[in-house]
């Protein structure tokens, strides 16, 4: 099961190789995330429409390892934006994956980009 | 170094060390503690809460490994025979021998037995240690009957401890009223009338002449010719002291007994000290724990510190709740001070006492009596000890002000003792507050330790905590989270008054930043308590199981639990919620609920489950939502041969009349069809037992980690009253509670509990009755089955997929066999396959 934490590696916007058509912008809610599937990773997409922006990590939390974070909450604390795990509210930042509030591994974070009203996210 | 050893390891023994490590540690003084129980000293106070805890633990002053970390020698089972003033060594029953530099006599009291005839029968027991209480109880479970002899304030201890073992049960006494030490008649007899309503019955003026028995006893005779047939019989008369190493020792003795002591607490062996029941300081022997610690405070002051306080006698004020009644008495309650006139305040309706005695010039309060209503308790003594002026009319003390300014309220001085157990002043506690800079009660009561002895004074800690904090400019406010400064009744107003509907709407109007996992729920299920709309018109503000109106499990699958009225069900209903299960290879569990709980069901398939489920006949059970989930009920009038209503159709109507409304905090129910009350409901929110004109009403009850019996809120009341009831109440606890607290720690936080509450619910005292109804009615119009929303609208049914861009399920949830069904696979197993 650590290898399966393994498979997930952050991927810097200057490291895409690949922009993975995702999903349509239409097939987010609001303030909300998807999870996608990509060469057999999960991948989540949060739509952060209060703040207009999107990010995209690891959609296993690395606390219990279960494939869940897409359909965490989204929200910020202080000025940075996160998500909180379903299971036991471990928050996670959505820009640098990290847990801010415990000691859990990081979470990879994937580049998201929005063209033509469709969602592509970036893998190296 | 200085060598101390303790006799007696009772309550004023241990707080005797407690002080004294406080202020010498062990390469001061050592200090050696003889008890001769079993187990570690325990709050005598207390035991009664043994019957109904029956744990030794929790009634422990201090757990014995408190000792180990305070360098205490603490020797249990070991009764110390002999003091050997000469050579300064003391030797226990088992013959070890222990040198001392001084001696602390702490030995207690045991309880006066008088001599009559048959006292020694079998069912004939003493009320003071952990192990009598234990006999009570083994031998309470084979009789019927019990009564009480002593009507002071053990006894009526021992006879509420009694009608709670199910005895029938009798209070006697010698005198011709209650607590005749505290109470005048009047306060006697209205304290008599509120015992008796309560099932326990007491007789005055009874001097027992025999107990009468074969071996045990079957009864009583009395010297006026009556008798009293019960089945046992508990002794609590009054304490004699332990004084018996005296005689041999030659110590001096008092009048009545107890080590003979001065100022200092020194027995006339200046090494050796007696303290608390078991010294008699001019003739008096203080039953009570108070004067106690402050014998044991004196006397650390003689061996460690400056040796310049003493001990000269103290006050015997008390205030307790007997059986549920408040009784205070303090200074001179009885007014015998020459020239002192009281003023008496007397109502039978509401079962209420109080007398305050003035001195001859009407200028000083000299001590009174309350029964009923205590809450003056704290003033009243403050202003008697502290010698403090009277308002105007002195009556106004026990009245309260009647028109005009109502402005007579004290101020006390910063010496005013507020915690006479721990002897904390006011300026104790409020420079604690102010220097320590604390924000909690909680933080009060441990630094200051105020408020931890017998409790008396924790409403006032409270109150001089909340005004020093308010002098201090300081509020207490609990706002929601970082995103809001309101607290949820203050968002509950605002998104009433601006009729506002979603989350974003109020985050962009009252809030800032971009929210959290704490306010969204939390605004999520105010949006739902004030509109009840379908809840997935905004589904990422809510909680992930009202998200997908299931609660998720560990693996990430869900369970579902349709809604099962009252737990009745039909045949057919059975079967298609078997068939459904079986299906989709569902684990299936009967719940505490009476309903039926279908585990490992994969978020895809929900929709699915539901339609089936829908098509049978089923709703929503909202087991995910912060709503009431069920009203549990015994089988009642209809089939059962005890009951007296129908309380499976009376929790049907309840259940299907509150699904659905979210509330702070999960909501359960209960209806009961008679007194036996197999339904549990005083274990509930809101509970129903059965009378025999009606129902009486329960509120605020709670299983779970802290359970707490629910109170009675209306007694007797028919089942359109009390429908009327809980719509008011339900509707008050979802407008006022804090976000996530039960009904149980909304009502604990309520100032003025039960009673407030019973105010604004049966008495609309705030006038808000009708409005509360009127909003209860117009949640309940608004009810929907949220999965029949769900599976008819096609943009809500495609939110149940794992994968946005296939529909596959998620291929790392695996479960294993267990019992011939399914269980998840453990946490963390998730299967590498996928590679």
């Amino acid at each position: 099961m650590t290898s399966e934490l393994l498979n997930y590696k952050t991927v810097s916007p200057d490291e895409v190789t690949t922009w993975h058509e995702a999903c349509k912008v239409t097939d987010f809610p609001q303030d909300g995330g998807l999870c996608i599937s990509y060469q057999g990773l999960q991948i989540a997409v949060f739509n952060f429409s209060q703040r207009k922006e999107w990010y995209a990590t690891q959609n296993l939390c690395p606390h219990k390892h279960q494939m869940i974070l897409s359909r965490g909450m989204v929200g910020s604390e202080g000025e940075e934006p996160k998500v909180a795990c379903p299971f036991h509210k471990k928050t996670f930042s959505l820009k640098s994956g990290e847990n801010l509030n415990g000691n859990e591994c990081k979470l990879a974070t994937y580049p998201v980009k929005v063209e033509n009203e469709t969602v592509y996210v970036g893998f190296a | 170094m200085k060598k101390v050893i303790v006799i007696g390891n009772g309550m004023v023994g241990y707080k005797f060390c407690e002080k004294l490590r406080a202020k010498a540690d062990a390469s001061q003084i050592s200090l050696i503690v003889y008890g001769e129980e079993p187990l570690p000293a325990y709050d005598r106070v207390h035991l009664s809460e043994y019957f109904t805890n029956q744990s030794e633990e929790d009634l422990y002053m201090a757990p014995r490994s408190w000792y180990d970390e305070h360098q205490v020698t603490l020797k249990t089972s070991q009764l110390v025979t002999t003091i050997n003033r000469d050579q300064k060594t003391i030797q226990t029953h088992t013959g070890d021998t222990e040198s001392y530099d001084y001696l602390i006599l702490a030995t207690g009291s045991r309880p006066m037995v008088p001599p009559i005839q048959g006292v020694d029968k079998k069912g004939v027991f003493v009320y003071r240690t952990i192990e009598d209480l234990e006999q009570i109880i083994a031998y309470a479970k084979t009789v019927k009957r019990g009564a009480v002899l002593g009507g002071g304030l053990l006894g009526l201890e021992a006879a509420k401890a009694l009608m709670d073992l199910s005895l029938d049960t009798q209070v006697i006494e010698f005198a011709p009223r209650l607590m005749p030490r505290q109470l005048d008649q009047a306060g006697s007899d209205m304290l008599k009338s509120k015992i008796e309503s309560l099932g326990i019955q007491i007789l005055l003026n009874k001097n027992t002449s025999q107990i009468r028995g074969n071996g045990k006893l079957d009864g009583l005779d009395f010297a006026d010719g009556t008798t009293l047939e019960t089945d046992m019989l508990v002794i609590s008369c009054g304490i004699i002291s332990r004084d018996e190493l005296a005689e041999k020792t030659g110590l001096e003795t008092g009048k009545r007994g107890g080590f003979k002591v001065n100022e200092q607490l020194q027995t006339n062996d200046p090494n050796i000290f007696a303290i608390g029941e078991a010294a008699s300081y001019n003739d008096m022997v203080y039953g009570l724990v108070a004067p106690g610690y402050d014998m044991a405070d004196t006397v650390v002051e003689q061996l460690i510190g400056t040796g310049n306080k003493t001990f000269t006698g103290a006050d015997m004020s008390t205030k307790l709740k007997l059986i549920g009644v408040d009784v205070a008495s303090f200074g001179d309650a009885l007014g015998d001070t020459p020239g002192s006139t009281p003023i008496a305040f007397e109502d039978k309706n509401t079962g209420t006492y109080k007398r305050i005695n003035l001195s001859s010039d009407r200028k000083k309060l000299l001590g009174g009596i309350l029964v009923g209503d205590s809450e003056a308790y704290g003033m009243l003594l403050q202003i008697t000890q502290n010698g403090m002026a009277l308002p105007p009319n002195p009556e106004d003390l026990i009245l309260g002000a009647r028109g005009g300014d109502s402005g007579t309220e004290m101020q006390l001085p910063d010496t005013a003792q507020i915690c006479s157990c721990e002897n904390v002043t006011k300026g104790d506690i409020v420079c604690a507050i102010k220097d320590k800079e604390l924000t909690d009660l909680n933080e009060v009561r441990s630094c200051t330790k105020a408020g931890t002895g017998c409790g008396a004074c924790s409403p006032m800690v409270a109150d001089i905590f909340t005004d020093t904090l308010k002098a201090m400019g300081q509020t207490v406010r609990k706002t929601i989270c970082a995103h809001f400064d309101y607290t949820r009744q203050e968002l509950y107003s605002l998104i009433k008054v601006k009729n506002i509907k979603s989350y974003a709407e109020l985050l962009s109007a009252y809030g800032s930043g971009d929210g959290c996992e704490t306010c969204k729920p939390a605004v999520a299920s105010l949006l739902a308590s004030i509109w009840n709309e379908p809840i997935l018109k905004q589904d990422t503000i809510q909680d992930t199981n009202d998200r997908f109106l299931a609660n998720i499990q560990k693996g990430g699958s869900y369970s579902v639990v349709p809604r099962v009225p009252g737990g009745e069900i039909t045949p057919d209903k059975l079967i298609a919620i078997g068939a459904v299960a079986k299906k989709y290879d569902l684990y299936t569990k009967i719940t505490g609920g009476q309903r039926i709980d279908l585990f490992g069901a994969r978020l895809n398939d929900l929709p699915k489950i539901w339609r089936e489920l829908i098509d049978a006949g089923f709703e929503s059970g909202h087991a995910y939502g912060k709503a009431l989930r069920t009203v549990k009920s015994c089988v009642g009038s209809t089939w059962c041969r005890y009951g007296l209503h129908d309380s499976v159709g009376f929790a049907i109507e309840i259940e299907n009349r509150y699904k659905g409304i979210r509330s702070p905090h999960k909501l359960k129910g209960g209806v009961s069809g008679c007194r036996r009350e197999c339904a549990e409901a005083q274990g509930k929110d809101f509970g129903l037992i059965a009378t025999e004109v009606g129902y009486n009403l329960y509120v605020c009850g709670n299983g779970g980690a802290n359970p707490q019996h629910a109170q009675l809120l209306a007694g007797d009341i028919d089942e359109k009253t009390a429908i009327k009831y809980l719509d008011r109440f339900l509707m008050f606890y979802i407008r006022t509670a804090e976000p996530l607290n039960r009904t149980s720690v909304w009502l604990n936080k309520l100032e003025g509990g039960i009673d407030y509450l019973r105010d604004v619910v049966v008495n609309d005292s705030l006038g808000l009755g009708e409005e509360l109804e009127k909003d209860m009615q117009a949640l309940i119009a608004a009810y929907h089955c949220e999965w029949k929303e769900a599976i008819s609208n096609p943009t809500m049914q495609a939110k149940f997929k794992h994968f946005a861009n296939t529909d596959d399920h998620d291929p790392t949830q695996h479960f294993v066999p267990m019992r011939e069904m399914k269980k998840p696979a453990e946490w963390g197993l998730v299967a590498n396959e996928t590679k």
